[in-house]
């Protein structure tokens, strides 16, 4: 099968395996048990900025939720700053998507249960 | 019921701490605007990987006067939510276009079909004149709930405190859901500083009939737990009016007394009622 041409999106294609970060996007907040993810378009890999109170403890998994996360959306190219309150994993997943969705312009018609999960 | 902001992770990861009956996970008012899609990817995660440890997960939808309500119902659905709570129901029809939208996702998503359950929102004068049409309209729809402050804003009056301005709508909400067989619930009480003003208000919906109440806080829980479950005197006055009216039937008595009062069948399935509910509350350990 041949790969999805950049920059269309077919929304309820739960196959797809590309998205491209088109805009910058933020999502989430600075409260407490929350995170704001923010994504940029990326200079062909990801960079991911972790800012975080509990850095120590959870940085590694931070990393690992948002770049499986990322990976699962189809995300391979973008720059990602996160400023973590406290974020459970559900709440990191939900922010990373939300953002990489706004940049896309995309509020309907989403893959839950696909890409989404 | 206690009402929580989808659009807040800290509000929404652990309600169950509480001891609430159910949540309901708002993607409604509560939710700004240009937040709707971000409080969809959390409701979508909390449901599905937050244990909420048997409380009964409700999500209200936007109204289907707006643009967002049908992605709601899809991430409901997706997301496995026991039951959807329609804003501002209007009429049947609302109740059945939405039924029709569930079906749908619960095929789409590979949810067993008709396992998404129901509840409808009046918060207009129509709507609440309509409440019999609407708790009649649907198999999945298990209730009606009051919401008085957009109810009183209709109406052209303010929520006082006094219970008048509701009165109406109350008496008239809880005889359609009874004529229906759906239950009914009552609206929040939001002044947090007037606990004893909850709490008459409390008792007062308990004794015209509802379910139940909407709430805006934990501290709240515990009022309407002490009221609506039933005190020890009255579980052991519906065990002997139970008993005693199996034992009388038998006996081909209709009439006789229990404790000074006067019994016969129509006190059957309210003491039935009785013990239920306390065997729900976990007071009641009873065969009966």
């Amino acid at each position: 099968m041949q790969p999805p041409e950049k920059g269309l999106q077919t929304v309820n294609d739960h196959r797809r395996d590309y998205m491209e970060i088109k805009k910058t996007a933020m999502a989430g907040t600075l409260e407490s048990s929350d995170a704001q993810v923010t994504v940029e378009p990326g200079d062909g890999t990801i960079e991911l900025t972790i800012e975080s109170s509990v850095i120590h403890q959870y940085g590694r998994q931070i990393r690992k939720v948002t770049l499986e996360t990322l990976d699962r959306l189809g995300v391979d190219n973008a720059k990602v700053t996160i400023f973590d309150k406290g974020a459970l994993d559900c709440t990191l997943k939900a922010r990373v998507e939300c953002a990489v969705y706004r940049s896309n312009g995309i509020t309907e018609n989403l893959p839950w249960g696909g890409v989404i999960k | 019921m206690m009402f929580l902001n989808c659009q807040k992770p800290g509000l929404i990861k652990d309600p169950y701490i509480y001891k609430p009956d159910s949540i309901m996970l708002d993607l409604e008012d509560a939710v700004a605007e240009n937040q709707k899609d971000a409080a969809r990817y959390s409701l979508y995660h909390a449901l599905q990987e937050i244990d909420y440890r048997g409380v009964e997960r409700v999500v209200r939808i936007n109204g289907l006067d707006t643009p967002h309500w049908k992605e709601d119902i899809r991430v409901c659905v997706a997301g496995g939510a026991d039951t959807i709570r329609i804003a501002k129901t209007e009429t049947a029809q609302d109740v059945k276009t939405v039924e029709e939208h569930v079906l749908a996702a619960e095929k789409e998503f590979g949810r067993p079909e008709g396992s998404t359950l129901l509840m409808a929102a009046l918060e207009s004068c129509k709507g609440v004149l309509n409440a019999l049409e609407v708790c009649q309209s649907s198999d999945r729809l298990i209730g009606i709930a009051l919401s008085g402050g957009d109810y009183t804003k209709d109406l052209q009056t303010t929520i006082t405190g006094t219970g008048v301005e509701l009165m109406g709508a109350r008496q008239h909400m809880i005889m359609a859901a009874r004529a229906a067989g759906v239950q009914c619930w009552d609206t929040v009480f939001t002044n947090l500083d007037d606990m004893e003003g909850f709490e008459k208000e409390t008792r007062m919906i308990k004794m015209m009939g509802f379910d139940g109440k909407s709430l805006v806080n934990p501290r709240q829980i515990a009022i309407v737990h002490k009221i609506f479950t039933p005190s020890e005197k009255e579980i052991i006055f519906a065990e002997k009016v139970v008993r005693e009216i199996d034992d009388k039937k038998a006996k081909g008595i209709g009439v006789f007394t229990v404790d000074g009062k006067m019994i016969d069948i129509a006190f059957y399935d309210g003491a039935k009622r009785t013990l239920a509910m306390a065997k729900a509350a976990g007071v009641y350990k009873g065969d009966l």
